[in-house]
């Protein structure tokens, strides 16, 4: 059965209202989740006011002038800054997104931008959660070509339309930013494969070179690693690559009904 | 060299590791609602069948038993049951058709995914409201 509420040590209370940066003009409010491993307590709120004329315009730009100017102990993953990287994956107003790509006018809710962890994740520190099952499950699903016929002398040749199959799938980042936005994920989350898994799980079931189709689709059918997808459609509307889990998952159990046709 | 030591914790990071937020804090969207929505009334056409089993029974029990039911069912909370049972069942009847959809991999897109989320909730008040009214009609 699914938790509704937090277990009691992740319960949250009001933080540290950190001050205001003096002779600022234009000021948004950033309401941040902090989780200290050691100092014993439970994850707090904190308040942090950013100097917009001083700092760039995207969500990360705010994260790191508070770390630069305000409070140098607030934890976070970074990288690119472009997108590209996956690190910076957060919940910011309600939804999980990159913290680089998303503008603080775009997601600014009454002057203030609250920020989480990616949601229903054990908390490493502040905005860092732990991805160990994240990952394991990418390696669950082989993500890599399999094959039987003896190799070519040069590479397994493709032709255009089948690398054409491949759009849309090949892009993903695995910031886990979707699987960490479905329910049946959080409720579910050491059984079920998760959206972004899958996603990749398709990429090689429709892959033209790759021979292990067959045993690809045995491994997911079952009750709980494909088949706790709802559609709930979480996956795709928060995907910062715009990418399509769900479509993704609808396509593998598709196969699954067609093997048996 | 400095000697290095490993201190021990006195209980694993992995036991002490808060969970993140998730329902507390995540943005409602249409298509996350209406699967709420059609799981709850999937809970209710649970209930309203047994309504219907009790009605049955009323019914084989004879006049008595049945002009008590009747009477019941006619009541202003008997009425109020009875419509959000019809509502429940239009809106879990229009979410299978959802569901058909997109099993066969239609409908995933943005607008199309939120559009057929939108409908199984507009499309269901207005079925119901319909059918009231014919009841009303009819009677």
């Amino acid at each position: 059965m699914a938790e509704f509420s937090l277990p009691k040590n992740s319960r949250i209370s009001e933080g540290k209202t950190w001050p205001k940066p003096a002779s600022a003009a234009r000021i948004t409010t950033f309401r941040i989740y902090r989780w200290n491993p050691d100092d014993g307590k439970n994850p707090v709120i904190d308040t942090y006011y950013v100097d917009r004329d001083d700092c760039g315009p995207m969500v990360l730009d705010a994260l790191l002038w508070i770390k630069n100017n305000v409070d140098p102990t607030l934890t976070l993953r970074r990288s690119c800054r472009e997108g590209i990287c996956g690190s910076c994956s957060m919940n910011i107003n309600g939804a999980n997104t990159l913290a680089c790509t998303i503008g603080i006018d775009e997601c600014v809710d009454k002057g203030v931008v609250r920020i989480y962890p990616l949601p229903h994740m054990p908390v490493v520190k502040d905005l860092v959660p732990d991805l160990t099952t994240f990952y394991a499950q990418h390696a669950a699903i082989e993500p890599y070509l399999k094959t039987v016929t003896p190799a070519p002398e040069k590479e397994w040749r493709q032709s255009p339309e089948d690398r054409q199959k491949l759009d849309g799938l090949y892009e993903c980042i695995l910031c886990a930013c979707c699987s960490t936005s479905c329910p049946s994920y959080w409720w579910n989350g050491s059984r079920y494969m998760g959206p972004a898994a899958l996603l990749q799980a398709y990429r090689w079931l429709i892959d033209s070179r790759d021979e292990d189709t067959g045993a690809r689709l045995d491994k997911l059918e079952d009750p709980f690693r494909l088949y706790r997808c709802h559609t709930i459609m979480n996956c795709a509307n928060v995907c910062p690559k715009h990418l399509n889990p769900a479509k993704a998952i609808a396509e593998i159990k598709k196969m699954m009904v067609v093997r048996q046709v | 060299m400095a000697e290095v030591q490993a201190k021990s914790p006195a209980r694993r990071l992995e036991d002490i590791r808060p969970l993140s937020p998730h329902l507390q804090i995540y943005r409602w969207t249409w298509t996350m609602a209406m699967s709420v929505f059609h799981r709850m009334t999937g809970m209710a056409l649970y209930a309203g069948t047994v309504l219907i089993v009790g009605w049955l029974l009323a019914l084989a029990a004879g006049p008595g038993p049945y002009e008590c039911a009747r009477w019941l069912m006619t009541s202003i909370i008997g009425k109020l049951v009875l419509i959000a049972y019809t509502w429940a069942l239009f809106h879990h009847l229009l979410g299978g058709v959802r569901h058909f959809i997109w099993d066969t991999g239609a409908g995933f897109e943005r607008d199309a995914r939120m559009a057929l989320a939108k409908f199984t909730l507009v499309g269901s008040i207005v079925l119901t409201i319909a059918f009231w009214v014919i009841v009303a009609l009819v009677r």
